[in-house]
C-alpha cells in the first residue's frame, strides 16, 4: 500500500470515528450547557441503543431500518426518563450530588444490561451494506461514507433547530440565564427534557453508526466511547455546540493518525493526554465561553 | 392624608378589575420580616411608583409579584384571580413581566433572539412542524419576527436587531430589556430602576417611552425608581415603603408633602439639634 492510500484511508477512518465522537460529544455538551451536569450515563445510552438494534435485528429478524429507528426512539425515551427520575428531583441540589447520581445511573445501566443480556458480547448483524469506494489506490468503506454523511446532516439539522426554532432559543436562553428565562415565561422543565431528548436522540444515531463500525454489543461498550466523547466535548469547549463537533472530529482524526504512525497501542493514552493538556492550558476549550463571574 | 390601606386608582380605571390587588401580603426570611401588610391596588392602565429608602423591601415586593418568592401571608390577585399556585413561568404567562435593576439580557444572543424569547409563548407550532419545516412553521416564525421588529421600532431599535445584545450601549440594553418584557404580552409591567445610570435627557426620553407604552398597550406599569423627577413626573399613584411597610400612599403632590415620607428620607425634624 502506498503512503497516499494509507493517509487517505486513515483520514476517512478518523472522520468516521470522529463523527460518532462528535454526535456523542454534542449530547454531553448540550446537557452541560443547560444544567451544568457532566452526564456520565450518556455513553451507556449508546450501549442500550446498540442492544435495541441487536434485539430487533438478530433476535426478531426485523429489517435494519426498523432497528435503527427503534434505537433512536428508545435512546430518546431513555434519556428523558433518566432526567425525570434521576436528575429532576435534584434540581436544587449541589452540582456534586448530580454528578454522583450520573455516575450511579451509569453503573445501573451497565449492570442492568449485564443482568438482562449477559456479560458476553453479542455479534451485530450487518446494518448497512454497500460496495467500497476507491479513491486512487485507497479503499474507503461504504460504512464510513454513510457514517460521515449521516452525521453531517444530523449536525446541520441540530444547528437549525438550535438557531432557528423557538425551542432552540429557549434552550439557549435557559443555558445562559435560567432565572431570567423563567421570568420570560419559559417552561424550564420542558426545556430541560427537550435538551435531554435531543442529546439522547443523537446518542441513538451514534449507537447505530458505531454498531456498523464495531459490530458487537457489550454492557460496557459505552464507557470508553463516552469518555472519549467527553474529552472531545472538553477539547471543543464544553457547553458549545460547534465546539463539540470540532472536538469530536479532532479526536477521531488524531486517533487515526496515531494508528497510522504505527502507535495504535498509544491511541487511548494520546486522547486522555489531550484532556490533561486542555485542562491545564485552556480549560474552556477551543470554542468555550469565558467563565462568567457571578455577582 | 389618605388611609394607607385604602386603594387609590385613577378615575378611568374605577370600573375595571384592577390589574393587581395585594391584600395583606407579607414575607419573612427566617425571623426577619422583609415585607409586611402590603395592601396595594393597581388600576388597569395606571402608571404607579414604588419608592423608599435603600433596603425598604421594594425589590422584595417585585419578587413577590413575579412569584420568585412565595408570600408568607396574605394574597395577591391578578385581574381578580388568585395567584397562589402559579410558578414563575406561569405568572409571566398570566401577565406579569419585569425588567431588572442589574440588566439581565441574554447577552450572547442577538437583539432579535432576545425579543423572540420574550415571544416564546406567543409563537405556536409543534415540534413536528418545525422538524419537517411545514409552511405553518415558517409562517409562525415570520409573524414572530415581524412582531419583534414592531416592538423594537417603538424604541427605534429595529436597525439593531442582528447585533449581539451584550454589545449594545448601556441605554439601549435597558430599552431592550423593556422590549423583551413587553414581548411576553403583559398585563402588568414591572420596571426595576429603569432610569438607573441615565443622564437627564435619556431619562426624559424614557419617561416619554413609558407613557407611550401604557397608551399603546393599555397596560399598567409599576416602577421602582430613585429618580424623583421621573417618579413625580409620570406616576399617577405612589406608594412609599419603609422597613417593609407602606408608610404613605397618594398622588405625587400628596407624597411630596407627607411628613412620614420626609421623615423616612431625611430623618426626623429637629434631629440635627437633638
Amino acid at each position: 500500500m502506498s503512503v497516499f492510500s494509507t493517509i487517505v484511508s486513515q483520514i476517512f477512518n478518523g472522520l468516521q470515528s470522529g463523527s460518532v465522537y462528535a454526535l456523542v460529544a454534542l449530547g454531553y455538551s448540550m446537557v452541560y450547557g443547560i444544567i451544568m451536569l457532566l452526564n456520565f450515563a450518556h455513553g451507556d445510552i449508546i450501549m442500550v441503543g446498540a442492544y435495541i438494534v441487536w434485539i430487533l435485528m438478530s433476535f426478531l429478524a426485523l429489517p435494519p431500518a426498523i432497528g435503527a429507528v427503534a434505537a433512536v426512539a428508545g435512546c430518546t425515551l431513555l434519556g428523558v426518563a433518566i432526567e425525570k427520575v434521576a436528575y429532576a428531583p435534584l434540581r436544587k441540589s449541589p452540582r456534586l450530588s448530580l454528578l454522583i447520581t450520573a455516575i450511579g445511573v451509569s453503573f445501573f445501566l451497565e449492570n442492568a444490561a449485564q443482568l438482562v443480556m449477559g456479560a458476553g458480547s453479542k455479534p451485530m448483524p450487518t446494518i448497512i451494506k454497500g460496495t467500497n469506494i476507491e479513491i486512487g489506490s485507497a479503499h474507503i468503506s461504504f460504512v464510513s461514507v454513510v457514517t460521515i454523511i449521516v452525521s453531517v446532516i444530523t449536525m446541520l439539522l441540530l444547528t437549525l433547530l438550535v438557531q432557528k426554532t423557538k425551542m432552540g432559543k429557549a434552550m439557549r436562553a435557559v443555558s445562559e440565564d435560567m432565572d431570567s428565562a423563567r421570568l420570560m415565561g419559559i417552561n424550564i422543565n420542558r426545556t430541560i427534557s427537550f435538551t435531554f431528548a435531543v442529546g439522547s436522540a443523537l446518542a441513538g444515531i451514534a449507537a447505530v453508526l458505531y454498531s456498523c463500525a464495531y459490530p458487537q454489543a457489550s454492557p460496557t461498550m459505552g464507557s470508553m466511547l463516552g469518555l472519549k466523547a467527553f474529552v472531545a466535548a472538553v477539547l471543543g469547549g464544553i457547553g458549545s455546540i460547534p465546539g463539540a463537533m470540532i472536538g469530536g472530529f479532532a479526536i477521531g482524526l488524531l486517533e487515526a493518525l496515531v494508528s497510522a504512525a504505527g502507535l495504535s497501542v498509544w491511541k487511548d493514552g494520546v486522547v486522555f493526554g489531550i484532556l490533561i493538556i486542555v485542562l491545564i492550558v485552556k480549560p474552556t476549550g477551543i470554542m468555550g465561553r469565558k467563565m462568567n463571574e457571578k455577582v | 392624608m389618605k388611609d394607607i390601606n385604602q386603594a387609590i386608582i385613577p378615575e378611568r380605571d374605577k370600573d375595571k378589575t384592577p390589574a393587581i390587588e395585594c391584600i395583606g401580603l407579607g414575607i419573612d426570611f427566617g425571623g426577619l420580616t422583609a415585607v409586611d401588610n402590603f395592601n396595594f391596588t393597581l388600576g388597569r392602565t395606571e402608571i404607579a411608583g414604588l419608592i423608599g429608602p435603600n433596603g425598604a423591601g421594594k425589590t422584595t415586593v417585585f419578587n413577590l409579584l413575579t412569584k420568585v418568592y412565595q408570600p408568607t401571608r396574605g394574597k395577591m390577585l391578578l385581574l381578580g384571580k388568585d395567584t397562589k399556585d402559579l410558578t414563575i413561568a406561569q405568572a409571566n404567562r398570566a401577565g406579569i413581566a419585569r425588567t431588572f435593576q442589574n440588566i439581565r439580557l441574554f447577552k450572547d444572543l442577538s437583539v432579535m433572539d432576545n425579543v423572540l424569547i420574550g415571544l416564546h409563548n406567543e409563537i405556536r407550532y409543534s415540534l413536528a412542524e418545525a422538524i419537517i419545516r411545514l409552511p405553518s412553521f415558517w409562517r409562525a416564525e415570520k409573524v414572530a419576527r415581524e412582531r419583534a421588529l414592531d416592538l423594537l421600532s417603538i424604541f427605534d431599535m429595529a436597525d439593531m436587531a442582528e447585533k449581539q445584545a451584550g454589545s449594545l450601549p448601556y441605554g439601549a440594553q435597558r430599552r431592550l430589556e423593556i422590549v423583551r418584557a413587553l414581548a411576553t404580552n403583559p398585563t402588568l409591567l414591572l420596571l426595576d430602576e429603569p432610569a438607573a445610570g441615565m443622564n437627564p435627557s435619556e431619562t426624559g426620553e424614557l419617561m416619554e417611552n413609558i407613557r407611550k407604552i401604557r397608551d399603546m398597550f393599555q397596560i399598567s406599569i409599576l416602577l421602582i425608581e430613585h429618580d424623583m423627577n421621573l417618579v413625580m413626573g409620570i406616576c399617577e399613584g405612589i406608594a412609599v415603603l419603609n422597613y417593609g411597610r407602606i408608610i404613605a400612599k397618594g398622588t405625587p403632590d400628596e407624597i411630596k408633602s407627607d411628613p412620614n415620607v420626609i421623615e423616612a428620607y431625611l430623618g426626623k425634624k429637629g434631629n440635627a439639634n437633638a
